[in-house]
């Protein structure tokens, strides 16, 4: 090999590494070309958005199930963090593991009977939890606040540091979500993801290959909403103040919308998905409003078009077209 | 080595299998063949544990194994093919052949989020070992090909490739050459035989009399759900029962 090929190749399977550490170098700059507290203020919620969007990828895109509820879950962990260190003080990182925990326990015990559900009825079923959450915390005045929510959650802490501005919560949100993101691609890349995405293409199948196909969806499903518990509790203490209209089924479906068009089963695709999703009613104003119906025009145009979403499907597109064109190069 | 003890099968009231015994002897192989609705995909269906008997036990290498899990088959040593392929469209061949090795692959959650360098030592190898599997089959050229742009030859291979990439001891092979043309069946034919001279023990569920004939040391013939003959390939040939079975009463008596 010359040097040109050893560089060449050296890239080439290194590249999910690459890619991390230039994303990483990239953001580490970013709040020092970009002062502007307003869109570092955008940036941390994609930051935020991603960890859960990640999860729910694994869970849609690798494993094939569908959830139209994952805002419970982010709503549980903004709750449960923010009861925690609002009533005990206890450390908010503290809190966020234990509400992690307390989730991963909930999503479990969802998890077993509706998982046995598949297409319109597990979505349903995971449309219904999150309407039973959102209830509870609309109606339980005492504990949540009712509509008016909770204010005065203490903000978490590195170092003796409080994470109180723009710029300090970009580095911890990001670093978390850069974790989270590496964490995802290794699960991706690993025999269990392909595992996953067998049992999405075909249950029976992969059931005969030794592959437990009911305790590999739960497991996922468990991770999501792990994921989505911890992203829900960094909002509650960045933010220091939540109500139940950040997790409401239309934030579910904002959430999948993330998903399908990043592309499905694409972990870098989750954080176009949730970049551009976040970034568009910045571009357009009348977005407000009309929000909902735009998501469903995105969704319908990116499944009729491109139904991979946009990474994985541009992905595809080139990769068939290479093989083809070398095909034919052989012929 | 398999040994099948009295399975019967209902669907609502009707009987799909009606006590039905054979055995599959070790590095032999077995073709179950009847017309059909005799029952064949039923039965391939209840060793390969998608579907469970009414009655009846099944025994692997003396172990009982009718009501384990489908999943827990390649663990023991049991692959299987499908009828009506059954791989993962939008996985490459080579992934589809890695699925194949699921029981040696990591199954620590933990692991796999960390991505240890033993972990990717592990997969390395079993990568490895995929590769040389399509080698096999000729396949590696295609290795990184979706399986969904393949013919329809190159994936009942792909489907081989993946059952056998675990290095089963029992290997179910339901319908293999089905759709597939003369050259194509040719191909799978002197592969099956190859496996035989490697020592598998191998149950053919297949409707090419051809190939039955020219692959198997045992035959086993099902009718309306019943055993109704079993021997080698010359005595099924030859035997009346057997020849009413495909060709009708008329026919003998006439």
């Amino acid at each position: 090999m010359t040097p040109r090929d050893k560089i060449f190749y050296f890239l080439t399977i290194h590249r999910t590494g690459l890619s991390v550490c230039l994303l990483a170098v990239v953001l580490l700059a970013y709040p020092t070309l970009v002062a502007n507290p307003y869109l570092l203020g955008i940036s941390n919620l994609i930051a935020v958005y991603l960890i859960a969007v990640i999860g729910l990828n694994l869970f849609i895109g690798y494993a094939g199930q569908i959830s139209l509820g994952h805002a419970a879950y982010l709503g549980l962990g903004a709750y449960g963090s923010a009861l925690l260190t609002i009533h005990t003080g206890l450390n908010p990182w503290l809190a966020m593991a234990l509400t992690a925990l307390a989730v991963g326990l909930t999503s479990f015990l969802v998890a077993i009977p509706t998982l046995r559900l598949s297409g319109h009825y597990l979505a349903m079923a995971t449309l219904g939890f999150n309407i039973v959450c959102y209830t509870i915390m609309m109606q339980w005045n005492q504990v949540t606040g009712g509509p008016s929510g909770l204010a005065g959650i203490p903000p978490l802490s590195v170092a003796g540091l409080p994470i109180d501005d723009e710029m300090r919560f970009h580095y911890l949100a990001w670093t978390l979500a850069i974790i989270v993101l590496t964490l995802g691609l290794n699960l991706a890349r690993s025999s269990l993801g392909l595992a996953l995405a067998a049992v999405a293409q075909n249950e029976t199948a992969a059931a005969s290959l030794g592959i437990q196909v009911v305790r590999a969806k739960i497991r996922i499903f468990v991770l999501s909403a792990v994921l989505a518990s911890l992203a829900g509790s960094l909002f509650a203490h960045c933010y220091t103040f939540i109500n139940p209209d950040s997790f409401t089924i239309f934030n579910s479906i904002e959430l999948v919308t993330m998903v399908v068009i990043g592309g499905l089963g694409s972990i870098w695709g989750s954080l176009l998905g949730a970049s551009l999703i976040i970034l568009l009613p910045e571009f357009l104003h009348f977005f407000e409003t009309f929000r909902d119906i735009i998501h469903g025009l995105i969704v319908v145009t990116v499944l009729i078009l491109l139904p991979q979403g946009l990474v994985s499907g541009l992905k595809d597109l080139l990769r068939v077209r290479s093989l083809m064109s070398k095909k034919n190069a052989q012929n | 080595m398999l040994k099948i003890d009295g399975i019967s099968k209902h669907f609502g009231g009707l009987p799909a299998l009606e006590e039905v015994s054979f055995n599959c002897r070790e590095g032999m192989t077995t073709a179950l063949i009847g017309p059909n609705g005799a029952g064949k995909s039923t039965l391939i269906n209840c060793i390969a544990g998608s579907l469970f008997p009414d009655a009846g036990v099944i025994h692997f290498q003396n172990q009982r194994i009718d009501g384990l899990p489908p999943h827990q088959r390649p663990y023991l040593g049991i692959s299987r093919t499908f009828q009506n392929l059954a791989l993962f469209p939008r996985l490459t061949v080579l992934e589809n052949v890695l699925t194949g090795l699921t029981p040696e692959a990591e199954q620590s959650f933990v692991k796999s989020l960390l991505r240890l360098p033993a972990t990717r030592h592990r997969e390395r190898l079993l990568r490895l070992k995929a590769m040389a599997m399509l080698d096999n089959f000729g396949l590696t050229d295609k290795a990184r090909w979706p399986v969904s742009i393949l013919s329809y030859g190159d994936r009942k291979r792909v489907e081989m490739a993946r059952a056998l990439v675990s290095g089963p001891r029992l290997l179910l092979l339901d319908e293999p050459v089905a759709g597939l043309n003369s050259a194509e069946t040719a191909r799978i034919g002197a592969e099956i035989r190859r496996l035989h001279g490697a020592g598998l023990t191998i149950l053919l569920v297949e409707h090419d009399m051809d190939l039955v004939m020219s692959v198997s040391d045992h035959i086993v013939v099902l009718d309306g759900g019943r055993l109704i003959a079993s021997g080698a390939p010359e005595e099924i040939r030859t035997n009346p029962r057997v020849i009413e079975a495909y060709l009708g009463r008329m026919s003998v008596t006439a």
